[in-house]
């Protein structure tokens, strides 16, 4: 059964790429050795991340964007990010209104996805998700992020070119954004150029870019471009700066290494996830987490050495589940 | 409108009647309620009286009817003239079924034609176009060509009846097919009077009939507008309209707020333009929604005359006073009719029509009773166009102008809808204008919030709806609806091959490659969609050259 | 991870009346479950590939424009055509009563009607949904 999935996918199944995702997405068992199956045909998309503040126009540019690159003859795969109400778990994921003409282009598969409390911009799975519409086949891979605040940079460890989309009408918010946000752009898009002030945005943001060491780095000064995604242009210029970017990744051997720290990173979370989820359910099933808690309470213990005693306890841990054959 | 001690007294009585009277009262009887509120959310109190209107000023705030700042209403004489034009929204099947109903109405006693086009006609397809499937004709009538228009219209004499159509997107095309066939019939352009909706912003914001992304659309509206004043004077060039924001769930001030936020934003573009204000200010025209509270929207009425004549002369500099006056045309609340119980209905589009008369307004359409079930039956619409009949001619709200003025509640209200709408224009403003509100989703999100509340009042019982969470009962299915045959796509698509393969291709070609040149400049493209519909262009090969040049839009829909 | 109800809310064909479709995506998140919304103008095509690249476990179909008979039941033949036999298809709208049976009979699950309690849709669908 496990076995025909990944079969299925990598046959071209859209059906079953789909039921994966949602397993990824519920931590279902399931999904890992199909995932395991799959993993080595994965590393041959390039994935792109759009970022920026809510409403800046990633969904719209993302459309556009996933238009021209069709042009050229590559496949896409989409992940579009929305959040999940912290109150009710449930979510409302809009960015696919934007992409509607798309649904029907068998070259271009598109998944939405809720935060589901996560924080980063993306979510828990979307790496995983990413994953196997690389699989999949995908050429290119385009994430499109939550509408983020400052705070949710996390697209930068899954991408492999993050465009950051400003607007006009930030005042003089560039001067004042947190470094860590301007930092994570290998490409600045100022969208909804039709609007006054566009000018002055790009200034800004050239001016600041030319300022900071942590952004225009060694062999990459990060290019600036003006869009109107709602009227199509600009996208082409975009879809270049993107292809150059590649290209000097590649020429200086960054995309290597920036794929190895990702994996490196990625492999540490998910051991350290699973190492937590194993953990708790153990400690929460069996009660035990309860009486510790009300002994540290109670200042009959301390967390200190809970850790230390709970971690030494599970230094071997069991083995996966894993029903091959 | 009172003199300070006057106020000091009927303050102190108020007080001592709350205290003592109305006390003892509550003491033996609780109210119904602990907070009486409007259909819009609005709070309502026990009881009003002069102290609530002691701002008003009555020559600045009311003055007199056909006077600035026209609260109590556009024309001197109002309905002791002339009633409002009664105007029913109609359409459906073929061109020559719409033609039969229309002339029907107009034998009932109706004044003014309506027209509702099918879907595909408002979204710029042709009846043959594979989105069309299944549409044709369904909920509105199908037009492809000025044949089809000949159609509508035949028989119906376009100097002595006015036409008002919901075109938006496409309504210069609509428009040049109407000047085309006044002009077989003999009528010039000088003598032709009418509507055309044009109001593509709120297509963006709650009706969802738009092509091309917002600056050309809004150059589309502008071309018509600019061209009307120069070769149609007597025709309406928009309808900037607020009924379908208030059906999409608004309250009545939001309703009036955001309308008027549409109209200063097409103001502003023609302006932009180089037109004077007061050339094009006194062909514009409005469109609003009547619910079931009639005090509320009386006063939402008056309080959208008094804002809309200020705005045009202090904003925009107007001098001319008809550039000042809101004109509009209403229709009772469609999403206020209800499926149960439907002769319900008759009631509520009789309250509502009495509300409009009350009110003011310059045209009406009354709902049919099967609103909630299908298109109107022949029976249902006699007994809208009755409704509104019997409120002109046997009411008395059209005897005497503004009636309701002076009355304190009415006027406290007034006042208070228009605070609300001032307030919103200042943030509309602060955003950066109109179509930025609209590009942000504020105007969307404040609209659905509304209609989420209140059917959040309505299932939990909060607000009484008659038929639905009260006073509910068992019901047969109805019977004997209206239907559409869906033979009408194939017929239309027929006609549409006839047409292609008998009209004068080099005439054809040749007006849609110099429509194509005029979009590309800007130059005003009225002229050559004129000439392009004569040729036999039709709906969807005019819009497909526009979705050519300024590309589709597909706005983004807030949840 | 608890397993979420994914459903899609979709607008088939010209129609524009999106203010049901809207409140009710709104109150289907509310009761937990992650809502697609589509948009206006969908073909049967784009309401099917949704589904099947979200693999949603409901499909939501509002018209009002009088078509029902002609989307409704291709949506459902689609969904069919493509192995997504066990995804729940619902509608609502602007429906005679007489139509219900022939499209039951086409294959949705059920229908709601015009002043039909919210509440009461999302008790429906939580009941009938699939397992996954
Ligand atoms: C509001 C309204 C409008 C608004 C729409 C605003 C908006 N953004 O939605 C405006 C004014 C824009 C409008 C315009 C038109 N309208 Co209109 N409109 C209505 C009206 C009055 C109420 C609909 C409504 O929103 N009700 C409130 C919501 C909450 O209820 P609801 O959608 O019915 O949803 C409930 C159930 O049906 C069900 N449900 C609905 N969808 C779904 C989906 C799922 C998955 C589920 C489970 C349940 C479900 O659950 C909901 C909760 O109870 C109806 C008549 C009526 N009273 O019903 C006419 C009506 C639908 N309109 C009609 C027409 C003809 C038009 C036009 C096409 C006219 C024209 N030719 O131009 C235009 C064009 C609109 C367009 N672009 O497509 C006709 C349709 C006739 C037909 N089907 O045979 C109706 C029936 C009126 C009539 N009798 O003539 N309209
Ligand atoms: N004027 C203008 N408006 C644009 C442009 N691009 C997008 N928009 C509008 O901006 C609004 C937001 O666009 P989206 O693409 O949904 O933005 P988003 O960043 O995906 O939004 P979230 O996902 O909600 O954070 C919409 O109203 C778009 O029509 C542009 O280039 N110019
Ligand atoms: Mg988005």
């Amino acid at each position: 059964m496990t076995m025909d999935y990944a079969r299925e996918i990598l046959q071209g199944s859209p059906r079953a790429v789909a039921r994966l995702m949602s397993w990824l997405e519920d931590e279902d068992e399931r999904a890992y050795p199909v995932m395991e199956e799959i993993y080595r045909h994965t590393g041959k998309a390039y994935i792109l991340g759009i970022t920026g503040s809510p409403g800046a126009g990633k969904s719209t540019l993302t459309d556009k964007l996933t238009r021209t690159i069709r042009r050229k003859g590559l496949s896409v795969g989409i992940v579009a990010v929305d959040p999940s109400s912290p109150f009710t778990g449930g979510a409302v994921l809009g960015d696919r209104v934007r992409m509607s003409e798309l649904s029907i282009d068998p070259g271009v598969y598109i998944r939405s996805m809720a935060t589901r409390g996560f924080l980063g911009g993306i979510s828990k799975a979307t790496a995983d998700v990413v994953k196997v519409l690389d699989a999949f086949g995908k050429d290119v891979i385009i994430i499109e992020t939550v509408g983020v605040g400052q705070d949710e940079v996390d697209i930068i460890g899954l991408a492999d070119t993050t465009c950051l989309i400003l607007v006009p009408g930030l005042g003089d918010g560039i001067q004042s954004m947190k470094a860590g946000v301007m930092e994570i752009a290998d490409i600045f898009v100022v969208n909804k150029a039709d609007r006054a002030g566009a000018d002055q945005v790009v200034a800004e943001v050239c001016a600041r870019v030319d300022q900071d060491s942590h952004i225009k780095v060694k062999d990459w000064t990060p290019p600036v471009l003006k869009t109107v995604a709602v009227e199509d242009q600009g996208l082409e210029e975009l879809w270049q700066a993107i292809d150059g970017h590649r290209a000097m990744l590649e020429k200086t051997g960054k995309l290597h290494e920036k794929r190895r720290e990702r994996i490196c990173n990625e492999t540490l979370r998910m051991i350290h996830n699973e190492l937590f989820r194993v953990v708790r359910e153990q400690l929460q099933d069996s009660g035990q987490l309860d009486n510790l808690v009300t002994d540290i309470l109670d200042h009959k213990r301390d967390p200190y050495s809970i850790m230390r005693e709970i971690t030494g306890k599970w230094i071997s841990l069991p083995q996966h589940q894993k029903e091959t054959s | 409108m009172f003199d300070e001690k006057a106020l000091e007294t009927i303050k102190a009585g108020k007080e001592k009647w709350s205290n003592d009277v109305v006390g003892k009262t509550l003491a033996k009887n609780p109210e119904r309620k602990e907070v009486f509120t409007t259909i819009s959310g609005t709070p309502v109190e026990r009881l009003y009286t002069p102290l609530d209107v002691a701002g008003l000023d009555y020559g600045k705030d009311l003055g007199y009817p056909g006077l600035y700042p026209f609260t109590r209403g556009v024309q001197p004489t109002m309905y002791r003239g002339r009633f409002w034009t009664m105007r029913q929204y109609a359409g459906f099947g073929s061109a020559k079924e719409s033609n039969a109903r229309y002339r029907y109405l107009l034998s009932q006693g109706q004044t003014g034609l309506s027209v509702a086009f099918d879907l595909p006609t408002q979204a710029g397809y042709d009846s043959d176009h594979p989105l069309s499937m299944g549409e044709v004709g369904k909920v509105g009538v199908a037009i492809d060509s000025i044949e089809d228009m000949k159609v509508l219209f035949d028989q119906i004499p376009l100097d002595k009846v006015t036409t008002s159509m919901t075109i938006n997107a496409p309504a210069g095309i609509l428009l040049g097919m109407y000047l085309a066939i006044a002009e077989e019939q003999g009528v010039s352009f000088d003598k032709v009077g009418g509507t055309v909706q044009n109001d593509v912003l709120k297509e963006i914001t709650v009706r969802g009939q738009y092509i091309y992304p917002p600056k050309a659309t809004m150059r589309l509206t502008t071309d018509l507008i600019e061209y009307c004043l120069k070769n149609v004077p007597k025709w309406n060039t928009i309808s900037i309209s607020g009924y379908h924001i208030r059906e999409s769930g608004s309250t009545a001030a939001q309703e009036m707020a955001f309308t008027i936020a549409d109209g200063i934003a097409y103001v502003q573009a023609c302006v932009e333009r180089g037109l004077d204000v007061d050339s094009f200010g006194p062909r514009l025209s409005f469109f609003f929604n009547a619910f079931t509270n009639v005090l509320e929207e009386v006063a939402k009425f008056r309080a959208g005359r008094r804002v809309w004549a200020k705005i045009m002369k202090e904003r925009f500099g107007a001098k001319n006073p008809r550039s000042m006056m809101l004109r509009f045309h209403v229709q009772t609340g469609g999403v206020t009719l209800t499926a149960q119980q439907p002769l319900n209905n008759v009631v509520r589009v009789g309250l509502q029509a009495y509300a409009a008369a009350l009110g003011g307004c310059q045209s009406l359409h009354t709902n049919s009773y099967d609103e909630a079930l299908c298109l109107p039956t022949q029976q249902a619409v006699t007994v809208a166009l009755r409704t509104q009949q019997i409120v002109a001619e046997e009411s008395g709200a059209a005897d005497t102008i503004d009636p309701l003025a002076g009355c304190y509640y009415v006027e406290a209200m007034t006042e208070k809808i228009e605070a609300e709408i001032m307030d919103y224009l200042q943030k509309i403003d602060a955003m950066g204008g109109t179509l930025v509100a609209i590009e942000q989703g504020y105007i969307q999100k404040e609209i659905q919030n509304s209609a989420y509340r209140f059917q959040k009042e309505i299932e939990s019982g909060e607000r009484v709806y008659v038929g639905i969470n009260k006073y509910t009962m068992e019901e047969p299915p109805p019977q004997g609806l209206l239907k559409v045959d869906m033979s009408v796509g194939e017929v239309e698509a027929g006609k549409l091959k006839k047409l292609r393969a008998e009209r004068d291709e080099a005439k054809w070609k040749a007006a849609l490659d110099k429509l194509r040149q005029a979009s590309q400049t800007d130059e005003n493209v009225m002229p050559s969609v004129i000439e392009a519909v004569k040729a036999k262009a039709t709906v969807g090969e005019i819009c497909d050259v526009w979705r050519d040049i300024f590309g589709q839009f597909r706005p983004k829909e807030y949840v | 991870m608890a397993k979420k109800i994914k459903i899609i809310v979709a607008k088939p064909g010209l129609d524009g009346h999106d203010r049901g479709a809207k409140l009710l995506s709104r109150i289907f998140a509310e009761a937990g479950m992650e809502v697609v919304y589509t948009g206006l103008r969908q073909t049967p095509e784009m309401i099917v590939e949704t589904a099947l690249q979200e693999d949603a476990d409901v499909v939501g179909l509002s018209s009002l424009s009088g078509v029902h008979n002609y989307f409704f039941p291709k949506v459902v033949e689609l969904l069919r055509a493509k192995g997504l036999d066990d995804v729940l298809v619902v509608g609502g709208g602007i429906i005679p009563r007489e139509d219900y049976e022939g499209l039951q009979k086409a294959g949705v699950n059920a229908i709601f009607g015009p002043g039909t309690p919210t509440t009461e849709i999302v008790e429906y669908i939580q009941k009938n949904v699939r397992e996954r």
